[in-house]
């Protein structure tokens, strides 16, 4: 069958008749206390262990509830499937109660979706919803059943993978790439002198982080690892330049914008990455792999492109690498070192008496962080700092909301990501914003034991709008502050069964990080108060072109226009 | 409605299931593409249905739209119909408001473009054309001088030219 071994949801009328059996089911159930957070929690899973996520809800305010994740599991590519249940079948489109329409209101943040009208189909939908889900681009899919489908008496039967296949006849996605095409990016391969491996999220999604490193190393062409791809490649290898885009480093961008040939992997040309369009590595020709063909050519129209499992395909670019002779990179190797040792991350050290570095939060918790330790992140500026300060040398251990940015997102993906993967330990980064979201499913966390860490970076702002606020809106704060200590996060978090910590002063930063490393029998969070001036840099302002990042005003931006 | 260069025809052949055209305009809609006309109807197999659709390929380019429409799962196939490789027809119905003195007229036009009489009524007729979109165009031209009650089109339908098809 399909080897659920859990599922995330809460019960309600309509889907009840689902719930009874659960009582005797082997599949473990996590009662979550909002059905946004069972959608996160089945991305979080999904994302860590590859497998798909279940969530399991009610109809009508239930469902409406599982949309944000939906489109969350949509925009990021996160196989995932949805049960809710629906009012009966002679109710439906009578406004019965707890009615909506689900499969009109989610059918444009799911990769499909179906009612099921016949008890008979449920194998062959549940069959089919699991397939689309987690192959060809994986996404969320979501199945709606009727009470009365849900209780009525079925012949029992479990379609054959070829009668899954045969029943989706317009399905049926590329994995190979293109002969022809795989020469032809093999050739410019050979002929560039300046390239730059993008590797986006697909990498992870089609498991070809070993394939990706033997491609970087068979060619010494340097990586970039977009904000969905951030532990594809170690951020420890030489040719490892970190995350592009509108907070990445000066040196990933920079490579970009001069390179001659982007390779472009799994990933589709975000508005986040590229700046303006237009400018955007204008010099460059472009390979672009990807298995959803719709991606190629939508934002840039690549020189190559190739239809194909990114996994496949770059071994099979490799392997026509073979008879090439491949250019010495050296001198742009070399240009690429002197940006990063020209433009590194840097923040201004913390001064006597003022809040805490986020930076430098982060990096402690970095550097006392056992080894495999997940990540998750909120969205905002701490998502931007835990992802540039945090080193990735693991594919898997980065859970985050790339795409649709969903604040709120990282309590519950830390606690899918935990009950994926219960041998590691997950901490979630989390924003006082982000964290007032979603909060309560530290309840669900502590009662099923699950010991996720969270440590809210509390810098009494929603951070991000204040930056933009700052900087493009002549510093009129406008709805943004939010206070330090209301609610107060401890005792917070304590009602909710976690252990809660405060954390004013540098020096108690890495006690107390230790300290909640050592609990591993309930949640932990930790308040750290955080400076509110501290801004995000680098910046590509909004609609800006990359070659205008805009560095930390510390670090001299003079010349840092590069010409070739 | 005649044939402009920035419109092409899309033949999509999809699984006959409810909510497959919801899929296809909400599609459309989302992404900002432009229908222009649309025909739905059953194959000779009974698992297909059969969508026509005129599309601007002015704002986005008919291969972005050819690609999405084909991420659709029950969508099963895709022809590119370009206007010199394909017959398409049209239905047209209207009524005209027509005096009697006048109908003799009406009724010889309707005759060249070899449509029918469906109704007469005292002061008005309605009738029915079939053929490709632009003599349904100028069939229109025609009529309106005499007046026209009501008009009802079906969008085109279009298969490709039968030595072209394999
Ligand atoms: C659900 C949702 N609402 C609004 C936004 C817009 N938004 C992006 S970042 C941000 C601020 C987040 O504040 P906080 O969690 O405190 O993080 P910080 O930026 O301060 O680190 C807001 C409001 C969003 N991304 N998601
Ligand atoms: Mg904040």
């Amino acid at each position: 069958m399909e080897q659920v071994e859990v599922v995330f949801g809460l019960p309600g009328g309509c889907i009840l008749p689902a719930y009874d059996p659960i009582l005797d089911s082997p599949i473990r159930h996590i009662l979550v206390r909002h059905e946004q957070g069972a959608g996160h929690m089945a991305e979080g899973y999904a994302h860590v262990t590859g497998r798909p996520g279940v969530a399991l809800v009610t109809s009508g305010p239930a469902a409406t509830n599982l949309v944000t994740p939906l489109c969350d599991a949509y925009m990021d590519s996160v196989p995932m499937v949805a049960i809710t249940g629906q009012v009966g079948r002679p109710v439906i489109g009578t406004d019965g109660f707890q009615e909506c329409d689900t499969v009109g209101i989610t059918r444009s943040v799911t990769k499909h979706n179906e009612l099921i009208m016949d008890p008979d189909e449920i194998p062959l939908i549940v069959r089919q919803a699991f397939l689309l889900a987690t192959t060809g681009r994986p996404g969320p899919v979501l199945i709606d059943v009727p009470k009365d489908v849900l209780q009525a008496q079925m012949d029992w039967s479990w379609p054959s993978d070829d009668e899954v296949a045969g029943s989706l006849p317009g399905y049926k996605p590329t994995l190979k790439g293109h002969p022809r095409m795989i020469k032809e990016a093999a050739r410019l391969l050979a002929d560039a002198r300046r390239p730059v491996i993008y590797a986006g999220g697909g990498i992870l999604k089609s498991r070809a982080a070993e394939a990706l490193a033997q491609l970087a190393e068979r060619t010494g062409i340097p990586v970039v690892t977009t904000l969905m791809a951030r532990g594809a490649f170690p951020d420890d290898h030489p040719l490892c330049l970190g995350m592009p885009g509108m907070h990445g480093n000066y040196t990933a961008i920079t490579a970009m914008q001069n390179s001659d040939l982007l390779v472009a992997l799994g990933t589709r040309f975000d508005d986040r990455v590229t700046g303006k369009v237009d400018s955007f590595a204008p010099d460059a020709k472009v390979i672009h792999v990807d298995i959803d063909p719709a991606e190629l050519g939508k934002i840039r129209q690549p020189d190559v492109p190739i239809v194909g499992d990114c996994k496949q395909v770059i071994s099979e670019i490799v392997r026509a690498l073979a008879d090439l002779e491949l250019p010495d990179l050296g001198e742009w190797r070399s240009r690429i070192s002197g940006w990063q040792e020209r433009f590194p991350l840097y923040y201004e050290p913390h001064v006597q008496g003022d809040a805490l570095k986020p930076q430098q939060v982060m990096e402690v918790l970095r550097d006392s962080a056992p080894e495999g330790t997940i990540l998750a992140s909120g969205v905002g500026q701490h998502q931007m700092w835990a992802s540039q300060y945090w080193r990735f040398n693991e594919p898997y251990t980065w859970v985050n909301s790339g795409g649709l940015g969903t604040m709120g997102f990282s309590v519950p993906a830390a606690i899918g990501a935990k009950v994926g993967r219960p041998d590691r330990t997950v901490w979630a980064v989390d924003g006082d914003g982000c964290f007032q979201m979603t909060a309560q499913e530290l309840v669900t966390a502590s009662s099923e034991r699950i010991p996720i860490k969270v440590a809210i970076l509390n810098n009494a702002y929603l951070g991000m709008v204040r930056q933009w606020q700052e900087m493009f809106y002549e510093e009129r704060y406008s709805e943004v502050y939010l206070s330090p200590d209301l609610p107060d996060y401890v005792k917070w978090a304590e009602a909710m069964g976690c252990v809660a910590f405060r954390v004013e002063d540098p020096e108690e930063v890495e006690p107390v990080i230790a300290k909640a490393n050592s609990i591993d029998d309930r949640p932990v969070v930790i308040d750290f108060r955080t400076d509110s001036r501290e801004k995000v840099f680098p910046m590509v302002p909004a609609g800006a072109s990359n070659d205008d990042v805009v560095v930390h005003p510390a670090q001299k931006p003079t010349d840092k226009k590069v010409v070739q | 409605m005649s044939l402009n260069p920035t419109h092409q025809t899309l033949t999509v052949l999809v699984e006959n299931k409810s909510g497959v055209l919801a899929r296809i305009s909400g599609l459309f809609a989302r992404r900002g593409f432009n229908i222009i006309s649309l025909a739905v109807a059953p194959t000779d197999d009974e698992r297909f249905s059969r969508v026509n659709l005129v599309i601007d390929v002015e704002e986005t380019s008919v291969e972005q739209i050819t690609k999405q429409l084909f991420k659709l799962v029950n969508v099963v196939k895709i022809t590119e119909l370009h206007p010199a490789d394909a017959v398409e027809r049209e239905l047209l119905m209207m009524t005209v408001a027509v005096s009697p003195e006048q109908r003799s007229e009406v009724i010889e036009l309707v005759g060249i473009f070899e449509g029918k009489i469906v109704d007469v009524g005292t002061s008005a007729v309605t009738v029915m054309v079939a053929g490709e979109p632009d003599r349904l165009d100028d069939f229109e031209d025609l009529m309106r001088p005499y007046g026209i009650a009501e008009l009802q089109r079906t969008g085109r339908v279009a298969l490709p030219k039968a030595r072209k098809a394999s």
